[in-house]
């Protein structure tokens, strides 16, 4: 076994992920499975290999630094499930002691 | 309406443009194929006809006046994964219901500029994750050469819509052979572009260094119009290459004497369906008699591709999809303070193929396991990419099967992830080495299902490969539309 039923739950946390127990249990079975075929890149020596984040080299782009136009408030919140005027409305990060 | 389902998009313009036809016919003509045949496909997830209506006559005006868009009055299907201002734009994803962009994606500005009609949002695997389109949580598309099989995945809805005739082409996105492994799955033609040749501005993302957009059309020479009006450089997207393209139509008819074609050996191993190998046999055959040479090459790491894929995708994934919070845009669920809220929402948002890729990409990434998968992973990317380099010094294109077997029974492999993955075998390596690849309709086997051949060229060189495709189409006559959709 590559990983239990605790690492899934722990890495679904990390992930901002809630799971049913039913669905805890079908992933730690598939992600053995899948865990388990990964194990063959093992088998190659990849001593003194650079890893590859881009396939084709990218280089730092630069542009100009021009004043253009850009999204409006409104635009840029169109879509919030909930907002307070202009601005994202989420619930409480900082606990308020009463 | 004239025969034009046969006809490329430049001959169906010509007709635009010496008013034989009008868009708005063109366009209706459409609209009422999807009415009567999406209904046993399931390719769109929403057709936008009044708005496709509209720009059909806007396009009509612009003729009237002289307007020589390259795409002026065309009718295109667009996946549901590309930003498009005022339309719902939903990645076939819960979590993106009603989320209507404010901003076009390059790539759709890009088709506006050039006078396209959107005729619909087409159905895909949520967030481009599958090789099936069962993923989608809307709608589970067919294949219009059998309706009892998946149109392979990720673009399944751009795919069959092409093949059943509801759109002239469509665009779809390929991370792993998503645009590739859907057309050969559903015979018609489809490219997936060197990485950076096409702006990913406004794309929603999945895998970042992966991800590339390309057309999926009935012919060679619509995927060279199509090229044309989609790719170059966009300073909006910091991975594009800022390289100038060329007009690719000016390459369809162009002979490939002396052209040297690798053929590698890894690709014809066990596995392979006996029609598919029996089609890529004379396939080979073909290209020697229009003269070309057959060169043996090896890429010797193609069996580690599809393990090295899904480490990387599914980390980048992880990342890519935190931005789904319930904040911004889309699903909210309630929670008792945030980070409650985050875990609901993308409970209740995500399907189940997402969640299983969010997982195994946070895991490969988390401390103490980074550097036995990711950091491996992207060692093994950089042997996979040097086989390519080494096999290019001996060919000039690179010629395999798109997929190791034809279309599958919708429902045959969605309880077992590992061997969905392994159907996109012979794809994955062209993204992961970040090369151009396209799938050109080689043949039906014995069930009358669409068999895929894969070209696979050096970075920035589908003008060749385009050349060579359209050599074979032209030779080797294959049916687009199954009957029942002429």
């Amino acid at each position: 076994m590559k990983i239990n039923k605790e690492v899934v739950e722990y890495v679904a946390h990390l992930g901002r992920l809630a799971l049913e127990p039913h669905e805890i249990d079908m992933y730690t079975a598939q992600l053995n499975n899948i865990l388990e075929y990964m194990d063959t890149l093992n088998a190659l020596d990849t001593g003194g290999v650079e890893p590859t984040s881009h396939a084709i080299p990218v280089t730092c782009m630069l542009r100009d630094d021009l004043v253009k136009d850009s999204f409006t408030v409104e635009d840029s919140t169109l879509n919030a499930p909930e907002k307070i005027g202009s601005s994202f409305k989420v619930p409480p990060i900082i606990e308020v002691e009463e | 309406m004239k025969d034009i389902l046969n006809m490329t998009i430049i001959q169906t313009r010509e007709l635009l443009l010496k008013k034989e036809i009008s868009s708005v016919e063109l366009t209706t003509y459409f609209l009422e194929r999807i009415k009567q045949y999406d209904g046993d496909i399931s390719a769109y997830i929403k057709v936008t006809g009044e708005h496709a209506l509209k720009m059909a006559k806007e396009a009509d005006e612009k003729i009237a006046s002289g307007g020589k868009g390259q795409l002026l009055g065309i009718p295109l299907g667009i996946k549901d994964i590309y930003c498009t201002k005022g339309i719902e734009t939903t990645c076939a994803s819960q979590i993106l219901r009603g989320f209507v962009p404010p901003y076009d994606a390059t790539v759709i500005r890009k088709l506006k500029d050039e006078g396209f009609v959107h005729l619909g949002r087409l159905n895909m695997d949520e967030f481009a994750m599958g090789s099936s389109t069962e993923n989608s949580s809307f709608q589970t598309t067919k294949n219009p050469w059998d309706l009892s099989r998946i149109p392979g995945g990720s673009s399944g809805g751009s795919a069959a819509a092409t093949a059943a005739g509801l759109c002239m082409a469509s665009i779809g996105t390929d991370t792993g052979g998503s645009i590739r492994q859907p057309a050969s799955l559903c015979g018609v033609v489809g490219m997936k572009p060197t990485y950076g040749r096409v702006s990913r501005y406004g794309l929603v993302a999945f895998a970042s260094s992966l991800d590339q957009i390309g057309p999926i059309t009935r012919s060679v020479s619509d995927c060279a119009t199509m090229m044309n009006v989609i790719a170059g450089h966009d300073p909006m997207d910091s991975t594009s290459i800022p390289q100038p393209v060329p007009d690719y139509t000016a390459f369809l008819g162009q002979d490939i004497k002396g052209l040297r074609i690798g053929i590698p050996k890894e690709y014809f191993k066990d596995g392979m369906e006996e029609d598919v190998k029996k089609e890529m046999d004379s396939a080979i055959a073909l290209f020697e008699q229009q003269g070309a040479s057959i060169v043996d090459i090896s890429l010797p790491h193609t069996e580690y591709a599809v393990a090295t894929y899904y480490i990387i995708c599914t980390a980048e994934a992880s990342s890519n999809l935190a931005r789904y919070d319930g904040v911004k845009y889309g699903l909210r669920e309630s929670g008792k303070d945030i980070i409650d809220m985050y875990k609901k929402t993308r409970f209740k948002g995500f399907g189940k193929e997402v969640k299983r890729r969010i997982i195994l990409g946070t895991y490969v990434l988390s401390s103490g396991y980074y550097d036995a998968y990711y950091r491996k992973a992207s060692k093994v990317r950089t042997l996979i990419r040097k086989d390519f380099d080494d096999a290019f010094k001996a060919s000039d294109i690179i010629l395999t099967p798109v997929s190791p077997t034809t279309a599958f029974k919708i429902g045959e492999k969605m309880e077992d992830p590992l061997a969905m993955y392994l159907s996109d075998i012979f794809t994955i390596p062209v993204n992961l080495a970040g090369l151009p690849g396209i799938s050109v309709p080689c043949g039906l086997d014995r069930k009358g299902l669409p068999i895929g051949l894969q070209i696979i060229g050096r970075p920035l060189d589908e003008a060749l490969m385009i050349q060579a495709a359209y050599v074979f189409e032209k030779e080797r006559k294959v049916e687009k539309i199954p009957e029942k959709y002429k």
